[in-house]
């Protein structure tokens, strides 16, 4: 992974130093709350309903051991125990004390990590495939370019101050882990004609009030120009994006309102004038990084006869067939993490748990982590031998929850429990659906079902997203939710649609069992999952359960 | 007529306090002034001003109680939002309560 330079560490060092002097000045009382609240945003601290909610940047989600184990630190030293690991691959902690914050960022300093452009309007961490670098289906390793994206976009002067906030996410596989489609840019690395790698561009996705699924503005990049591309897209957008509206300030609002083609023919024509060579990285300026993130020197992994030991323990069969993906180098696996137990909070972990996973991090891979947007943590290089090892380990810390693309999965955010924006409670809603398709064997009949919910419009939860999205709404005073079918942020991305009236808090969890339950009524077979089923059944049945009409 | 206190957060730490019947920040729902009314209220919340120029709370505000009487007399009626009875006693996540547990109309905090 990638280490900080001299450069690098002196830079966030400095920022730190910044901080400390600008939070002296608020607690004397020489800054005002009004003059403050930029300045502690753009180190990714808020106000919240209970205290101050730090988020830290986990770069494209990757983690060192080491990292992990300050993440616990902080999260026992100076919150209650635990932290929530967020739809942008993030964590927050949501009982911090504002006198302790510089504290935390030293802490963070110390293992090469901070807060920077986790908030404000500028471009906000990277987001990538949770298994870059080893996944079996990827073209090329998408690492290098967040990276190279995070130092280009790290206080980018001309960017600091966008329309709004601006987020990209680059996937290298075949198969789309990142959400790509739901981002401002999304870059997808592809094969040409020619036997080239390059970029797709996606422009104008994203969430919100307003869900739009991102359009391709360019097909091909080639990789050496990519800075230069993306600067001629944030220029246009800088340019032409609303500030009069922060409704209609991101940049999908924008491509739609011009239509893409015009969008393309402006970045091009932004582009053609651009002195390109000044921004595109010199070969050896890309191979530098590249060597970051290398593929190690994976020692040879005996085979194992693990058809044999899922057998002997169905429970360890489910896990493997739903936690487990395939490496790319023989004898290893990728393990997913759920963070998703059954009636648990989606994505929160206590300190505990955090020191545990560094520690089989170190014992069963090679000392890396990775955070998903789906709130769940990703050992990236397990040997298949060890496989049983780390999943009864995984048990005994809670961690081993069979349900990774299952119903249990539930993606959620923190909600009207914690959330200022937040119109609902998000994390009862999923404890509840949790509790009622909770059980492994259901789930494993279930097949593929994404769960997703979202506590207001902003869409944190990814509830546009999901096969069943759900989203909180207040209705004079009462929490009500929202039903979308059909939602997908996967390759073939779609938005959710509306199915009818919202529900009460009493009536989400039994409404969501009778949409499961019409499912298995009417699937074709075993084979056909939900979404698929939902797209060739349509609303109506779903609607008929539900409301009594189609 | 709808009694309404003024909760804020606390500038060094960010917990939620109200501006206290005694003087001063209060942790305590139960300990927080009371105000009856628009212009009670409108005064409760200029004198909570005060604590922002000293440094001590951050975005103030008018929050209102149930309007249902408190059932221990002299007690505080219950927060009328949801929002604030979350704000007071913490996420429901940690009290362990079932979302489908209605508040309790007349608790002495607002519990949920």
């Amino acid at each position: 992974m990638y280490r900080y330079d001299e450069f690098d560490q002196a830079f966030v060092r400095q920022r730190v130093a910044q901080f400390r002097d600008q939070v002296n000045r608020r607690l004397a009382g020489e800054l005002s709350e009004d003059e403050f609240k930029p300045l502690r945003l753009m180190n990714g601290l808020y106000l919240q309903l209970h205290a101050y909610m730090l988020r830290v940047a986990i770069p494209y989600g990757v983690l060192s051991a080491a990292q992990l184990r300050q993440l616990a630190f902080i999260a026992r030293r100076y919150d209650r125990g635990y932290g929530h690991f967020t739809t942008r691959q993030n964590i927050q902690y949501n009982w911090i004390r504002l006198d302790e914050t510089v504290e935390i960022l030293e802490a963070l300093a110390e293992v090469e990590m901070h807060a920077l452009q986790t908030s404000g309007n500028c471009i906000r961490n990277t987001t990538a495939d949770p298994y870059a670098g080893v996944a079996a289906d990827e073209i090329e390793d998408p690492r290098v370019w967040c990276e190279i994206i995070r130092q280009w976009s790290s206080l980018h002067p001309e960017f600091s101050f966008l329309p709004r906030k601006f987020k990209i996410a680059v996937s290298g596989a075949a198969q789309d882990r990142a959400a790509v489609k739901f981002h401002d840019i999304g870059l997808y690395l592809r094969r040409n004609a020619e036997g080239e790698v390059g970029f797709e561009v996606l422009v104008g996705g994203g969430q919100g009030r307003t869900p739009v699924v991102a359009e391709t503005v360019r097909d091909f990049l080639p990789k050496r120009h990519l800075l230069s591309y993306l600067e001629a897209i944030l220029r246009v957008y800088n340019l032409l994006g609303r500030r009069d509206n922060i409704y209609k300030a991101r940049i999908k609002i924008l491509v739609q309102s011009i239509g893409i083609a015009e969008f393309a023919r402006l970045v091009e024509a932004e582009w053609a004038q651009m002195d390109g060579s000044s921004l595109d990285l010199p070969e050896e300026e890309v191979a530098r990084i590249q060597a970051y993130f290398a593929p190690p020197d994976y020692p040879a992994a005996p085979e194992v006869d693990l058809a044999a030991q899922r057998r002997a323990e169905p429970a360890f069969d489910r896990w493997l067939a739903a936690n487990v993906a395939r490496h790319r180098v023989p004898g290893y696996a990728i393990v997913t993490l759920s963070l998703k137990p059954t009636g648990g909070i989606p994505g929160d972990a206590t300190a505990e748990q955090m020191e545990r996973v560094a520690d089989l991090a170190e014992r069963y891979g090679l000392g890396e982590i990775r955070t998903t947007h789906a709130q769940n943590l990703v050992l990236p290089d397990v040997r298949r031998a060890d496989l049983q090892a780390l999943w009864r380990e995984l048990e005994t810390a809670g961690l081993a929850a069979p349900n990774i693309g299952l119903a249990g999965d539930i993606i959620a955010c923190p909600g009207l429990d914690y959330c200022s924006l937040a119109n609902a409670r998000s994390i009862p809603v999923a404890q509840d659906i949790s509790r009622r398709l909770g059980d492994p064997e259901r789930q494993r009949l279930l097949g593929p079902l994404q769960i997703k919910i979202s506590g207001c419009i902003n869409a944190c939860g990814h509830h546009h997203a999901g096969h069943i999205g759900i989203l909180g709404v207040d209705k004079r005073g009462e929490e009500f939710y929202q039903v979308t079918l059909g939602g997908s942020g996967e390759e073939d991305a779609a938005i959710g649609g509306i199915l009818g009236r919202a529900f009460s808090a009493e009536e989400i969890g039994p409404a969501v069992e009778a949409l499961v339950d019409t499912y298995l009524e009417l699937r074709a077979d075993e084979g056909e999952p939900f979404l698929q089923a939902y797209r060739r059944l349509g609303d109506a049945p779903f609607k008929e359960k539900l409301y009594g009409t189609a | 007529m709808t009694q309404q206190v003024v909760s804020a957060n606390r500038l060094a730490d960010g917990r939620v306090v109200y501006l206290a019947a005694e003087g001063g920040w209060t942790r305590e729902l139960a300990a927080a002034r009371r105000a009856d009314g628009k212009e009670a209220g409108a005064a409760l919340l200029a004198e909570a001003e005060a604590g922002v120029r000293r440094c001590e709370v951050v975005a103030p505000t008018l929050v209102e109680l149930q309007e249902e009487a408190a059932e221990t007399p002299g007690e505080l009626p219950g927060l009328r939002r949801l929002r604030e009875r979350i704000r007071d006693r913490g996420p429901t996540r940690e009290t362990g309560r079932l979302l489908t547990e209605k508040p309790a109309a007349t608790a002495a905090a607002g519990g949920l």
